[in-house]
């Protein structure tokens, strides 16, 4: 048995870009992360837009074929020739209900859909049972099964397509931006029925959010990424309380307080600027150009991902 | 233009849209003030009627929209009666409204320095250099650097924060009394948007304009505004100061929105969340629009209106609970409408 359900390792995602007529241009999305996730826990991932995010859930599935590195599922790495096999154990939840499902398809149908591909039944009846075990998991109503999916509201629509992704008995799901779409009030719906099918699974999730305190609530360790790398990652509340990395560090003083009191309190570090374009990386660090403790250092060379004690994990020079 | 009470005034707002399925009210009777330098918050469930309620204000409703019903005062007059050409003096100069998208805004035919210059040659009888002039003196005021460059450009050029202070910019060039903000920064980073927030407090003291504040996000609603107003419903469903609304709320609505955000102390857990399903505008009950969702739903909730009780200086709701729990009698316009009989207030009671 693997030591970690997932192992990312050096993973690189570049996209050639064309520049000029005949040119093109690496444009690095992802560029050297690694990371491991253990079977039923949840890594939450955060970061800019831009940052790399969707790009590294992509790759792991195999949506696209990596530049560089390597990705273990249980001890096995993936490859071109066994990743059929294994999409059944690793799915992909997105962020917009309204476009990810057709419209045009009964519930029954798109949760039934995964069940066809990889032929997970001996019979009509089976398929049917499954697809009503499914749309209870996950709190819809069996008498909805034949509706169409345009008939449901957000949150319900987010249910239908974790549901089509849990078809297949996964045991990693890439969620990206599964909550981002919904109103606060059923945000809280979706995040306790992720976390109830954990429980009773022991499914794994990469969780992609922009909202930290959700992402905070719902994972064990957090990762942070900027323009492509990860500068940071620790267990969840470790990372919220006792950020190290500058760039966490004024990334978690943006994040507006729902609570007056302390919201007029907070002291707030401002980050000066845009972020630089993944096709002109600066050299060395990749916040350099954006950091308050940035020295002669940081613009020579890469800090890579040192232990700060207790596998809190920082890539920075000076802090 | 005489003495006036408040800044702005919207009294018993109704908004009507015609739909093939039928009318449909999406601001049902919205009254609020606001003060010169003052920050009103606007919260709600999607489809509440936050931004209807701000496009009212500025009468730039959709075709199958009307106001159908009450009074914007603005310094005192009815502007919701006004015609279109009075409307187009409101607009920039007094009132202006800056969107979720500015690239939706924003003409993506024309350069920055075109549309800026624009609107200030619109709203002010600056022209030629002079304009030119306001254009870049803004663009510095918004935080963007080598404005003159950036007069040049065009928006697709820009980066999303970028393009939300090009918005702010023009929005302010004419500084205005009111800037209206719906979902200023919800398609932005956290990062951008505490700039962008930070930023527009900031004019908003060196002007001293007031803001109307639309958004979904509790976490920028309590740092920014002084006091706040929650819908549901296309109704104001409880307002008062933010300390109130936060750590006093006596909406059942509102206090379920608040028990659904995850703790700030990273205590795990289930989450509370409101059950149910938003609001169906064609289908709306008789009684509290929140009744179908509510846990502590009473039979008066779903048959009649909840009124608004006074529950301190600070902070109206309206809600059966409070009347319930001995908030009664009630505002002066409800004692002005007769208040409860003791029968009704006896048949909430016997229901609790
Ligand atoms: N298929 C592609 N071809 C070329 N460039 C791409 C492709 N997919 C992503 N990129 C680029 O890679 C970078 C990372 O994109 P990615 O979508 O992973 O970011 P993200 O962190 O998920 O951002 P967001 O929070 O906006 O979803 C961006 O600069 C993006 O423009
Ligand atoms: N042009 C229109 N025709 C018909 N109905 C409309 C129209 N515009 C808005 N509505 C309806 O009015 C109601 C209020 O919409 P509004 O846009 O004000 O909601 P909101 O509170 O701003 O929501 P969100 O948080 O999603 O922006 C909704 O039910 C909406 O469907
Ligand atoms: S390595 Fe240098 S530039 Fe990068 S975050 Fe640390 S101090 Fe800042
Ligand atoms: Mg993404
Ligand atoms: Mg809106």
């Amino acid at each position: 048995m693997a030591e970690h359900l997932l192992e990312v390792e050096h993973l690189k995602q570049y996209f050639p870009v064309r520049e000029g007529l005949f040119g093109s241009k690496p444009l690095k999305a992802v560029d050297d992360v690694s990371f491991t996730i253990d079977q039923g826990e949840t890594l939450g991932l955060v970061g800019e837009s831009g940052c790399g995010k969707t790009t590294v859930g992509r790759s792991i599935l195999r949506l696209y074929v990596p530049t560089e590195g390597t990705v273990r599922f249980e001890g096995e790495e993936i490859t071109a020739k066994n990743i059929h096999n294994l999409r059944k154990k690793m799915q992909m939840v997105f962020q917009d209900p309204y476009s990810s499902l057709n419209p045009r398809m009964t519930v029954e149908d798109i949760i039934g859909e995964p069940l066809d591909v990889h032929k997970m039944y001996s019979g009509k009846k089976e398929r049917r049972e499954k697809i009503l075990y499914l749309m209870d998991l996950v709190g819809l109503n069996a008498e909805h099964a034949t509706r169409y999916a345009h008939e449901f509201s957000g949150g319900q629509r987010q249910r239908i397509g974790i549901a089509r992704a849990l078809a297949v008995d996964p045991k990693f799901i890439v969620c990206d931006e599964p909550v981002s779409a919904l109103d606060v009030s059923i945000q809280a719906q979706v995040i306790n029925m992720f976390e109830d099918l954990q429980e009773k699974l022991g499914v794994a999730y990469l969780f992609i959010a922009h909202d930290l305190l959700v992402v905070r609530h719902i994972s064990k360790n957090i990762a942070v990424m900027y323009l492509g790398h990860m500068v940071e990652t620790a267990e969840a509340n470790e990372l919220m309380d006792h950020p190290i990395h500058p760039y966490t560090e004024s990334l978690l003083s943006a994040v507006p307080i729902p609570d007056p009191k302390i919201a007029r309190q907070k002291h707030r570090i401002m980050l000066e600027g845009d972020v630089p374009s993944p096709l002109h990386m600066p050299s060395g660090c990749p916040f350099r150009t954006r950091c308050r403790y940035a020295t002669e250092k940081c613009a020579q060379a890469v800090p890579e991902l040192t232990d700060r004690g207790g596998g809190h994990m920082v890539a920075c020079w000076n802090k | 233009m005489g003495e006036y009470e408040h800044l702005l005034s919207v009294q018993d707002l109704h908004t009507t849209f015609t739909t093939d399925n039928g009318e449909v009210q999406a601001v049902n009777g919205v009254s609020f003030n606001l003060d010169e330098r003052k920050v009103l918050g606007i919260v709600g469930e999607s489809g509440s009627g936050k931004s209807v309620t701000a496009y009212s204000i500025m009468q730039i409703l959709a075709e199958n929209g009307r106001i159908s019903g009450g009074r914007i005062l603005f310094k005192g007059e009815d502007i919701s009666k006004w015609d279109e050409k009075q409307m187009s003096g409101f607009r920039g100069k007094s009132c202006s409204i800056i969107f979720q998208d500015p690239m939706t805004s924003l003409n993506p035919v024309f350069s920055v320095g075109n549309q800026l210059m624009e609107a200030i040659r619109l709203h002010t009888d600056k022209k030629g250099q002079e304009a030119r002039d306001r254009a870049i003196e803004m663009l510095k005021l918004v935080g963007i650097n080598e404005p003159e460059k950036r007069l040049k450009q065009y928006p697709f050029e820009l980066s999303g924060g970028m393009r939300q202070r090009v918005m702010i910019a023009m929005a302010l060039a004419c500084e205005p009394d009111i800037l209206i903000a719906d979902e200023p920064t919800t398609a932005l980073d956290v990062t951008i948007q505490a700039q962008i927030l930070e930023l527009m407090l900031d004019i908003q003291k060196k002007l001293g304009m007031a803001i109307i504040m639309v958004t979904h996000d509790l976490g920028v609603i309590a740092e920014m505004c002084d006091e706040i107003i929650v819908m549901y419903g296309g109704r104001v469903c409880e307002r008062g100061t933010a300390d109130e609304i936060f750590y006093n709320p006596k909406h059942e609505y509102t206090k379920g929105l608040l028990h659904s955000i995850p703790s700030l102390d990273g205590s795990k857990g289930r989450l509370q969340s409101i059950e149910g399903t938003p609001i169906n505008m064609l289908n709306m009950p008789n009684g509290c629009a929140f009744c179908p969702r509510c846990k502590e739903a009473m039979k008066i909730c779903l048959e009649a209106l909840p009124p608004e009780q006074q529950i301190n200086d600070f902070h109206k709701a309206s809600c059966w609970i409070n009347v319930r729990d001995g908030h009664y009698p009630l505002t002066e316009e409800e004692i002005a409408a007769g208040g409860y009989t003791e029968k009704e207030i006896e048949e909430v009671v016997s229901h609790g």
